[in-house]
C-alpha cells in the first residue's frame, strides 16, 4: 500500500508554513538560519544557486516585476523586524503589578496584573496559582478594564518568587509589589 | 473564514462523536471526495476516536488525537484541513495558481480566474463543478497553499477569465492554521 502513505512534510520552526513557503513569510531570513541549522540538505535544495536559477528560469513573471515585488517583501520584512523590535521593547518596559487589596480587616486578596503582556495563559496560571496557595484563584476584569488574576488570601512574596521561577521570560525587576489599603473613612 | 478566528474564544465544548455518526461522516466524505478512497483506513480506522469540537460562527471542528483533521461550516461540505491535505495531497482535486498569486492568497485573497488560466497556473483536464472543494497548488511549489471552493465550473473559467473563480477557505498562516489543541 505504498499509495496510502502519508506523506510528511517538513515545516519550518520560525513561521510554521512549508519550508518552501518562507520565502513568502515576513521572517524569511530567520527561516532560512533556521533550515540551515536543522536540515542542511533541505536548505541546499531550496536556497542552493543552483536552485534559485532554476526558479527564476522556471517563472512566468517577468524579470522586471520579479525585482518589483522583491523590493516589497524586504520592505515588508523590515516593517515586520520593526514590529519585533517595538513589542520587544514593550515587554522590557512593561510591568507585572502584584497587588494586595484588603478586603476587610484581616482579609485580603492579590491581584496580579500585566501578565499577559509576555504570552502567559492567564487562565491556567491563575489554576496554577490557585493548586499552589489552595486557595480560590481566577482571572477578573479590574476597573482599567483589563485581565488580571485574583488569588484569595495574601501571597504577594509567594507569588513573586512563582513568577520568576516559572516564567523566565518575564524581568525580576519588571515586577513590583503594591500594597492597597481600604481607603479610611475621612473623619467628618 | 478563518481570518478571526481563536480556538480558546470561540469554543463552547468538545464531545466524543457516536460511532454511527462516524459512519454517516465517513460515507458522506467518501462521497464528497472519492480521491480519500486510498486513505480514509488510515485517516478515519473502524475504530476511531472522533471528537467534535463546537465553534461559534457554526464552525465545528473534528479531530482525532488532538490533531484537527477536518472542519464544516454551518451545512457546507465537511472539508479537509491544510495539514491533512498535506498529508495525503490526492484526497482534493488540485489547481494550480500562478507565482504572482501566491503573495496574495498567502493573505487570505479570493483567488480570480486570470491566476488560473496564466502560463504559470493550471487547470484540470476535466471539468470540476461549481461548489466543490479544490486544493490550491502553487507555480513552483510542491504542497498545497490553501483550500478553497469554486464559485464556478473550471470550464467556465476558462472562458469567462473574469473576476472571483474560488473562493478561499483555509491557507497556509491563517490562525486555523496555527491552532494547536493540547
Amino acid at each position: 500500500m505504498a499509495e496510502s502513505a502519508a506523506k510528511t512534510v517538513l515545516y519550518c520552526g520560525v513561521c510554521s508554513l512549508p519550508s518552501e513557503y518562507c520565502e513568502f513569510s515576513a521572517t524569511r531570513k530567520k527561516c532560512e538560519e533556521w533550515l540551515k541549522a536543522t536540515h542542511p540538505r533541505e536548505h541546499e535544495r531550496l536556497y542552493s544557486d543552483v536552485a534559485i536559477a532554476e526558479k527564476m528560469a522556471m517563472t512566468t513573471l517577468s524579470e522586471d516585476r520579479e525585482a518589483r515585488e522583491a523590493a516589497k517583501m524586504e520592505k515588508a520584512e523590515l516593517k515586520s523586524e520593526a514590529r519585533m523590535a517595538r513589542d520587544l521593547e514593550k515587554k522590557l518596559t512593561s510591568k507585572v503589578a502584584i497587588k494586595r487589596i484588603e478586603r476587610n480587616k484581616r482579609k485580603c486578596v492579590t491581584a496580579v496584573c500585566g501578565l499577559q503582556v509576555f504570552g502567559i495563559d492567564l487562565k491556567s496560571t491563575a489554576k496554577m496559582l490557585a493548586n499552589h496557595f489552595a486557595c480560590g484563584g481566577s482571572v477578573a476584569k479590574n476597573l482599567q478594564g483589563l485581565d488580571e488574576i485574583v488569588v484569595q488570601g495574601d501571597f504577594s512574596n509567594e507569588i513573586r518568587d512563582l513568577i520568576c521561577a516559572k516564567f523566565p521570560s518575564v524581568p525580576k525587576d519588571n515586577i513590583e509589589l503594591v500594597a492597597e489599603d481600604k481607603p479610611k473613612k475621612k473623619a467628618p | 473564514m478563518f481570518k478571526k478566528f481563536n480556538l480558546q474564544e470561540s469554543t463552547n465544548g468538545k464531545n466524543p462523536v457516536k460511532a454511527s455518526t462516524v459512519r454517516g461522516i465517513r460515507a458522506k466524505l467518501l462521497e464528497d471526495y472519492p480521491g480519500l478512497e486510498a486513505h480514509v483506513e488510515d485517516i478515519l480506522p473502524k475504530k476511531v476516536n472522533l471528537t467534535q469540537i463546537k465553534c461559534k460562527g457554526r464552525i465545528v471542528l473534528y479531530t482525532v488525537d488532538d490533531e484537527i483533521l477536518f472542519f464544516q461550516h454551518f451545512d457546507d461540505p465537511i472539508t479537509p484541513t491544510l495539514h491533512l491535505l498535506h498529508k495525503y495531497p490526492s484526497i482534493l482535486p488540485h489547481v494550480q495558481v500562478d507565482r504572482g498569486a501566491i503573495k496574495f492568497v498567502l493573505s487570505g485573497a479570493n483567488i480570480m480566474c486570470p491566476g488560473l488560466t496564466s502560463p504559470g497556473a493550471r487547470l484540470p483536464e476535466e471539468s470540476i463543478p461549481v461548489g466543490s472543494v479544490v486544493a490550491v497548488m502553487a507555480e513552483g511549489k510542491e504542497h498545497a497553499l490553501a483550500t478553497g471552493m469554486t464559485t464556478m465550473s473550471t470550464d467556465e473559467i476558462k472562458s469567462v477569465n473574469k473576476g472571483n473563480g474560488i473562493d478561499l477557505i483555509q491557507y497556509l498562516g491563517d490562525p486555523l492554521w496555527k491552532t494547536r489543541l493540547e
